[in-house]
């Protein structure tokens, strides 16, 4: 009987384990939201004096002027970057989505066997390409070609960009879809199949449907993507202050602006709290659309599964 | 009183099938079957574990063109037809409705759960898929339980309803053959009742082909019962006759009494 009371109060080496592997993780788990705080904190604090005293909210938002070296009237006009950006991303949108969504269904629908596996190792494979790398084939490659295909002065604008950004956001994009496609249980495409549905009626009928919020999540990403890009877009774009009219208009991103332009700037300075003001717009776009992704993906889980996660044990020693 | 002589393979048979065997990746899962499944009646299949029982309805519509490594031999004709004649085996899947053992709501209304195989075949007349909506629900014993709620998900129904719900969107199939794998496993007792009654009165409309774990299942069913072990078909017997101690093989009468499986 003793012994019995003893073992029940035993705390032996798994409970201490499982203990220190919680602290472990939780310093892990914390650690994501202190940096992210932290590096909020750091860019409003380098941009706030700039946004609460000095910026003019209308020129921000409405001026395509964005002068901030000029001696006598620096003005501090985002309107042409965030065209410039939206503008790239809009159009690598055009580009990423319909190779994305197709590439995934292939992958994850159709393909069988060695060729999926191989879809899947080349398509990470090109997710793993350096941006740069991308940047130098607008530069060398795409722009010559738009030059020669368009008939264009210059082939660094929104066109080039935009398909460079866009292929560089596929891999991506498409690896996400397909997590999306694979998520829905295979007794549903069991189920449509022994219907008598086709492998295409599965598909657009059954599987698109259950897996719509992953693929829009998917989507997101990839514009979260074009818009944080930076080397990429500051190769192709041509990098000139512009409110773009046509694709073949060369325009500059935000994320551009503060990569060539900060390490000019004297820290402290107008322009240099303007830049990060520049960043703080950036932070809170990519963050919105982010979230809204995760939303997005939770609305999926909790609408499909009857049976949620299993919550995670509590803590309780 | 029925004699247990089988039927002959004549126009009266749905299911004839002659000597078949499923290998998976090489490995034989089920041989030596033959057996005819006659026209308008429930036919039992009984058998513990891995038998070969629900490998034997994958090969009836063949589900093997889907399922990597599956291989089929031997002939099974539906309507007189080898089945791996048919060019078009969508349509050989459209005459023939399936019932797995674990209920799927589609992640769809209950509505377009019942409404798709129409759909899938082109119709799209509102008012013609509320008749067959209504009447494949009212079949499996379900139209009064989401009649009110048609358009929520089919998915988040019970699991005894999913069931049922699966049960009518089969049937609106309008398949000539009814394969049910197990239905009852996730069903609880009074609802198995209920569908057991459903599918009484089906026989009357289509063949029914019953996998069950149930022996007493079908008993209560079936007119004739197959009794699958380790991927080998013991014998085809009337029900009665099995459960009255009549099989052929010590094995079934084993089986049916609850020595083993």
């Amino acid at each position: 009987m003793a012994d019995m009371t003893h073992a029940a109060d035993r705390r032996d080496l798994a409970w201490w384990v499982d203990r220190a592997m919680q602290v472990l993780v939780l310093a892990g788990g914390l650690s994501a939201i202190v940096f992210i705080a932290g590096i909020f904190v750091f860019i409003t604090r380098e941009g706030a004096g700039f946004v609460f005293d000095r910026l003019d909210f209308r020129e921000f938002f409405f001026s395509p002027r964005w002068t901030p070296t000029s001696s006598h009237n620096p003005t501090y006009g985002a309107l042409a970057l965030i065209a410039g950006t939206a503008s790239v991303t809009g159009l690598a949108m055009v580009v990423s989505v319909p190779f994305s969504l197709g590439a995934a269904i292939y992958i994850g629908e159709f393909a069988t066997g060695r060729v999926r596996e191989t879809l899947k190792v080349l398509v990470e494979l090109l997710a793993a390409i350096p941006s740069v790398v991308w940047g130098f084939i607008g530069l060398s490659i795409m722009n010559p070609l738009i030059i020669q295909v368009f008939d264009v002065p210059v082939g660094l604008n929104v066109l080039n960009s935009g398909i460079i950004l866009g292929l560089m956001a596929a891999p991506i994009m498409t690896t996400i879809a397909e997590d999306a496609l694979k998520a829905v249980p295979d007794t549903y495409r069991e189920a449509a199949e022994a219907m008598g549905a086709t492998r295409w009626q599965v598909t657009f009928r059954v599987v698109l449907p259950a897996a719509r919020n992953g693929l829009v999540a998917a989507t997101l990403l990839g514009v979260g993507r074009g818009f944080g890009e930076t080397m990429a877009v500051l190769m192709a774009s041509g990098h000139s202050i512009n409110l773009p009219t046509s694709p073949f208009d060369s325009v500059r991103a935000l994320t551009a602006t503060i990569a060539a332009e900060l390490g000019e700037t004297a820290a402290g300075s107008d322009h240099y709290q303007a830049l990060f003001t520049l960043g703080i717009f950036l932070f809170l776009v990519t963050f919105a659309i982010n979230f809204a992704a995760d939303v997005f993906v939770r609305g999926g889980r909790r609408k499909y599964r009857r049976r949620g996660r299993r919550p995670a044990a509590s803590a309780n020693p | 009183m029925s004699t247990a002589a089988p039927p002959s393979a004549d126009s009266d048979c749905a299911i004839d099938v002659v000597d078949l065997a499923i290998r998976y990746h090489g490995q034989l899962a089920l041989s030596g079957v033959t057996l005819q499944v006659p026209t308008h009646e429930i036919f039992g299949v009984i058998g513990p574990a891995n038998s070969g029982k629900t490998s034997f309805l994958r090969a009836i519509n063949r589900m093997d063109l889907l399922t990597a490594g599956m291989e089929v031999s031997g002939s099974v004709r539906v309507e007189g037809r080898d089945v791996r004649s048919w060019r078009n085996p969508y349509a050989l899947r459209q005459r023939i409705g399936v019932v797995f053992p674990l209920p799927v709501g589609l992640p769809m209304t209950i509505y377009e759960n019942v409404a798709l195989s129409s759909r899938l075949r082109g119709t799209r007349n509102k008012a013609d898929l509320d008749v067959i909506v209504e009447r494949c629900l009212r079949r499996a014993a379900l139209w009064d339980e989401v009649k009110d709620r048609l358009d929520s998900l089919g998915s988040l129904l019970s699991g005894g309803q999913q069931q049922r719900l699966t049960i009518a969107r089969a049937l609106s199939q309008d398949p000539s053959i009814l394969l049910l794998d197990e239905f009852s496993i996730a069903v609880d007792p009074v609802t198995t009742m209920r569908i057991e009654e459903v599918l009484a009165e089906l026989k009357s409309e289509m063949t029914i082909v019953l996998v069950t774990n149930l022996v007493q299942q079908a008993r209560r069913l079936a007119s004739q019962t197959a009794f699958f072990l380790t991927g080998e078909l013991v014998e085809v017997t009337e029900t009665e006759t099995m459960f009255e101690g009549g099989a052929k093989d010590p094995r079934t009468t084993a089986y049916v009494e609850g020595k083993f499986g």
